[in-house]
């Protein structure tokens, strides 16, 4: 007898044949004539310049970090959620102080600026030639 | 009940099991090509067009034509390209969104895996659809797929945490994580739904009534953008990324990631269906139950299922031509600032509301 996360393994299995015999028949059909223009990376018809594969914003970093943690957070939440009730207030409590904790956290978290992305400074722009109105009717 | 049919039929359990793992796909597939066709002519007549009119009765068919013309079309794989992480990207992102559709109920009569934990599960195996957008990014060799992946990571990945708030506070009510018992206890009418309350009676039910209502929009909102749709659809930015994560991609591999993502499109309407609105439940009862006959009402939940779902679908087209796109930095402000502490208060209210 197949346990329910077997029949979940079977399910991932389908998914995978499914695109595999996809790629398969696409394989069968499709022409295959490689150039050099073809097989360059796509820039917007440009020849590529440099590497992509180049530091990132330090951001996407924080953002994983703070992430994993509240995920942690998140996983530890679910068996509370699903027996606090048995436990009456007190239970509830304990999930609470947890929350707290978390929140005062967060809290130090939006304090420092780890959750500001960085902003487009506005630009306004600035007319430096303004041409004034009577000059252009005395020229005409 | 289909899985015990499939056994009597075949009897033979894998391959019974390997058929009932297949049905999903049975649905997606039509789903997909109609879902496509239902975004152009929305679209379209949202900015006063017709959209595709050629193929078939008011262009019907028109995915269809261009899936065969997908078929045919070279597949190239950039000459600088991680050719293996290349292949393996798309295969991982559709095995993540289809593993998804293991735990929800269709009907009564059709559940792919009756786990326990399912709506645990549901959360934890869309990650893996982060890990292949990624690597497709990455495999890439292209500067618009690796920004596209990244800022698709970061924001699904922050998005997530307000769903799994969400889903915890209707947790916290129902007191289960599989999504067939939660929709076995929104039967009886639209007034037992989630977002009415559930199943609860009196003063709990009428208290539950606003903060279900809130706990709903954050979740839409933030299955909106774990989806990346519009307005939230930073990695795939057109005018600025030319198509994210799957530029370099062509052909099949292109059409897989395409199925995939309406694949996840219906995935994030079905959550949202079987937690606030009753799952496969009608609002109303059912004809088969009225004519006495038995075997009707599976397939009349399974209608109610998909046009829950398709409904929600259709609210995602429609939000897309009425928004505007946000920001990376409003995004995310959107998410940790709004979102996540709304979520946080919410969930200890609908905790205390609970408690009575």
């Amino acid at each position: 007898m197949l346990t329910e996360f077997g029949k979940i393994f079977i399910f991932i299995l389908v998914a995978i044949l499914f695109v595999l015999i996809a790629f398969v028949m696409a394989k069968l059909v499709r022409p295959s004539r490689p150039t050099y223009e073809k097989s360059t990376i796509y820039e917007c018809g440009e020849e590529p310049i440099g590497s992509p594969w180049v530091q990132f914003n330090i951001r996407f970093y924080v953002v994983a970090l703070i992430f994993l943690i509240f995920d942690v957070e998140i996983v530890l939440l679910f068996p509370w959620a699903l027996s606090y009730q048995d436990y009456g207030f007190y239970g509830f409590a304990v999930g609470i102080i947890f929350l707290v904790v978390l929140g005062i956290g967060m809290a130090y978290e939006w304090r420092k600026g780890d959750l500001e992305w960085a902003r487009p400074k506005i630009q306004v722009p600035v007319l430096n030639n303004l041409i004034k109105r009577s000059e252009v009717k005395s020229e005409s | 009940m289909i899985q015990e049919i499939l056994i009597d039929l075949f009897g033979n359990e894998i391959v019974a099991f390997i058929i009932s793992a297949a049905l999903p796909l049975v649905f997606i597939v039509p789903f997909v090509i109609f879902a496509v066709w239902l975004e152009r002519k929305v679209s379209a007549h949202m900015q006063d067009r017709l959209g595709p009119m050629r193929v078939g009765w008011h262009g019907v068919l028109q995915t269809v034509a261009d899936f065969i013309k997908l078929v045919q079309k070279e597949d190239i794989i950039a000459a600088d390209a991680d050719k293996k992480m290349f292949i393996l990207a798309p295969i991982m992102v559709f095995a993540g969104s289809y593993a998804a559709y293991a735990a929800f109920p269709f009907s009564s009569a059709y559940i792919g895996s009756g786990v326990d934990v399912g709506i645990f599960f549901v959360i934890a195996i869309s990650s893996v659809v982060v890990a292949g957008l990624l690597m497709a990014g990455w495999a890439s060799n292209n500067k618009y797929s690796l920004y596209g992946a990244m800022r698709s990571a970061a924001q699904i990945v922050s998005y997530e945490i307000p769903t799994a708030l969400v889903i915890l506070s209707i947790v916290m009510v129902t007191g289960t994580l599989s999504l067939a018992e939660m929709s076995e206890l929104q039967a009886g009418g639209f007034w037992n739904w989630q977002i009415f309350g559930g199943a609860e009676t009196g003063l709990v039910k009428i208290l539950l009534i606003p903060f279900m209502i809130i706990a709903f929009i954050i979740f839409y909102i933030s299955s909106l953008a774990e989806v990346n749709r519009t307005p939230f659809d930073m990695p795939e930015a057109e005018s600025e990324l030319v198509s994210g994560y799957h530029t370099e991609y062509s052909g099949m591999k292109f059409s897989i990631f395409f199925l995939a993502e309406y694949a996840n499109m219906f995935a994030v309407s079905a959550i949202a269906a079987i937690l606030f609105f009753g799952g496969y439940q009608s609002p109303f009862g059912y004809i088969g139950d009225l004519l006495g006959i038995d075997w009707l009402v599976p397939f009349e939940q399974l209608f109610w299922f998909a046009m829950k779902g398709l409904f929600f679908v259709f609210v995602q087209m429609w939000l897309r031509w009425t928004l505007p796109r946000v920001r990376v930095d409003q995004l995310m402000t959107i998410c940790w600032k709004y979102l996540i502490p709304y979520a946080f208060v919410n969930l200890i209210i609908i905790g205390l509301i609970t408690l009575i």
